[in-house]
């Protein structure tokens, strides 16, 4: 064996697809199971090239649902099992996912989006939110992280195994083009040696021992005969859901406390969001910032709280509304405004957002904000 | 005095007797494949799965490691466990539908790949699972739920030749037959043949076994078997069409590639298909 892919902690300068897989390989994952797709590919491109020396497999599949099943067929012989993918690619992967939820099998796939729907372009979108959330035949029982940065492609690529294996249901880091293809800094580092321990595996198929005579047979269903049957065991995952969910949710919040307006935003876009939050600030207008790290689940309790002081909120996502139906369902009930900014496919800037508010303030489109606010042009 | 029936030390008696219908084929299936196991010890190294339609009712059959999948899928998922866990036996256990339909890319790429799984997949013409709908080897003029007039073969085509096709993108070591559960000794001994081939690493070993389906049939016990021994048997040739090419285990070699080369070709097939329209229009 090979000495560890990391020792210690690096500071890097890569693309986002090449920092996830150095994240497979520092989380400690035995195989990946692709299909070519663009933005994704260089994930595989990379975990090929290093995967060997540290005695690490691929396959490449013939589509996305093979790699999927794949993939499952890899967490359930008790390996660290991941595959990625994008687009119409994610599409054909939640058949898998909806095996993979049903059978609690904690496969980790990475999406890296693309415009859609349909083949769209090969460059960016959030338009796979609702897929990554809620795909499948099911109740979009899987967790979802929402990554921001190169940075964060590598931290949740590490901790999306250790949450799968933790809680068995299945997990996804979703990144976009712009995350996969740009170059950043960041630091890569051996989880061990910040004191992170990898979560324990175990074979669901393929212990030893006879069975039927030293143990049990394994003997994993997904088909159920009558509906009560299948309530019992929904029911239960239910209840395990929403038990991990306030152990599992993550966000990021600047500046909210005072915030006449909040803007909302994840992935990506949240960057634009925070920087948008910060000028505004420095303007003078009560800005406020919140990105939710986790879309499934999603933290819905800390943004009721927030939706109770602020004035308005503004969501703003390279989407038709996917992340502002999550918005919407976690604050029903509450009064705050909701201002949208959507650009389906497109990225959007700090300066545009900017803008946007700018234009609200002072009155030049619809939803109106409180006179409270001041904010007589300038910026 | 009981007699008691023989049971594979393999099987789960506890799930016995199985969910399969009266007169099915699954259960003769499942029993030559209960034998093998048993014959080559490796009980403790199976791992069987299963796919949708009336596969999926093998899900507790066996003492054995076993995992139920969707469609078409279990192909992959045997494949997934065997990339990761080479020293498993994975058995990859579908129906026509799932094999040559909805799951064909998957036989075919892994077919393609050498992947070292055995696909034992079990052909009976039709969806039985879903109420007999049309299936890939649904005989020409043979009348399902989507045939009622019978299968259109210049609509719809002739019956999937599934081991002749696997047998053609595989590789030298490769393992394909067609066993029916009207002989059982020889449909146990050509799933031995295939388990073989994977145990000891050759490559992909692939059986179809030709099966009754009497519900859907709309068969007694008698027509039962005149079709499946008499009907079948007129495109689906019982054989072994491909066997690595060094000696597998202490079986015979060489054989069988002869008798392969004898194995009517495509043209001959469609031939007799027909000739049978034409006899009955």
């Amino acid at each position: 064996m090979a000495d560890k892919p990391i020792e210690g902690e690096k500071r890097v300068f890569m693309t986002g697809n090449e920092a996830v897989a150095w994240a497979a390989l520092a989380a400690d994952a035995d195989i990946m199971y692709g299909y070519p797709i663009t933005p994704q590919n260089e994930i595989m491109h990379y975990w090929t090239r290093l995967a060997p020396r540290y005695e690490k497999r691929f396959l490449q599949t013939e589509d996305e649902i093979s790699a999927g099943f794949t993939t499952c067929g890899g967490v359930l012989s008790g390996k660290r099992a991941f595959t990625a993918t994008a687009g119409p690619g994610n599409v054909l992967m939640q058949e898998a996912m909806s095996m993979a939820e049903m059978l609690r099998i904690p496969t980790v796939l990475v999406v890296q989006q693309r415009g859609g729907p349909s083949t769209a372009t090969v460059i960016y979108s959030q338009q796979e939110t609702t897929l990554t959330c809620f795909g499948g035949n099911g109740e979009g029982m899987r967790i979802v992280y929402s990554t921001s940065s190169h940075q964060d492609l590598f931290d949740y690529t590490i901790k999306a195994f250790n949450i799968a294996w933790k809680y068995r249901f299945p997990t996804f880091v979703l990144g976009d083009g712009y995350q996969a293809k740009m170059r950043e800094s960041l630091y890569i580092y051996d989880p061990e040696g910040k004191g992170m321990a990898m979560e324990k595996t175990m074979p669901f198929l393929g212990q030893e021992g006879m069975p039927g005579v030293d143990r049990e047979p394994a003997h994993l269903r997904n088909t159920y005969n009558t509906e009560e049957e299948l309530y019992a065991v929904i029911s239960k995952y239910v209840e395990e859901y929403n038990k991990l969910t306030p152990e599992v949710v993550e966000y990021q919040a600047e500046d909210t406390d005072d915030a006449e307006i909040i803007l909302l935003a994840h992935g990506i876009v949240a960057r634009a969001a925070l920087a948008a939050t910060r000028t505004l600030r420095s303007k003078g207008v009560k800005a406020g910032y919140f990105r939710p790290i986790t879309l499934r689940p999603f933290p819905a309790e800390q943004l009721r709280q927030i939706a109770r002081t602020a004035q308005k909120f503004v969501v703003a996502e390279s989407a038709q509304g996917q992340l502002l139906k999550l918005v919407q369902e976690a604050i029903y009930g509450e009064t705050v405004p909701l201002e949208t900014y959507l650009k389906p496919g497109q990225g959007i800037t700090g300066e545009e957002l900017v803008d946007f508010i700018d234009s609200m303030i002072n009155g030049k489109i619809k939803g109106k904000l409180n006179s409270k606010i001041n904010g007589k042009g300038g910026f | 005095m009981t007699v008691v029936p023989n049971m594979p030390k393999a099987w789960r008696k506890e799930s016995k007797p199985h969910k399969f219908c009266p007169g099915c084929g699954h259960g003769l299936v499942l029993k030559a494949l209960g034998e093998a196991i048993d014959e080559l010890g490796i009980q403790d190294r199976v791992v069987f799965g299963c796919d949708i339609g009336c596969s999926l009712l093998a899900w507790d059959f066996f003492n054995v490691d076993t995992v139920q999948t969707h469609h078409g899928r279990t192909t992959p998922v045997m494949t997934g466990v065997k990339r990761a866990r080479p020293d498993r036996i994975c058995i990859a256990y579908m129906g026509d539908g799932g094999g040559y339909a909805i799951g064909s890319q998957h036989l075919v790429n892994a077919a393609s790949r050498n992947e070292k799984i055995t696909v034992i997949l079990v052909n009976n013409c039709n969806y039985a699972m879903t109420g007999g709908q049309m299936a890939p080897t649904t005989l020409p003029d043979m009348k399902t739920e989507t045939t009622p007039y019978g299968r259109n073969v210049e609509e719809t085509g002739y019956p999937t030749q599934g081991p002749e096709m696997v047998a053609a993108i595989t590789g030298e070591d490769a393992y394909t037959a067609r066993g029916t559960v009207a002989n059982l000794r020889q449909l146990k001994n050509y799933l031995k043949k295939a388990l073989q081939n994977q145990m000891e690493e050759r490559g992909f070993s692939f059986v179809e076994a030709l099966s009754g389906c009497p519900t859907n049939w709309s068969t007694n016990a008698k027509d039962t078997w005149k079709f499946l021994e008499e009907m079948m048997t007129r495109f689906f040739k019982v054989g072994e069409v491909k066997t690595p090419g060094k000696e597998l285990g202490s079986e015979g070699k060489g054989i069988a590639r002869e008798e392969a080369g004898k194995e009517p070709a495509k043209e001959q097939v469609e031939g007799i298909a027909r000739e049978e329209k034409k006899g009955e229009e």
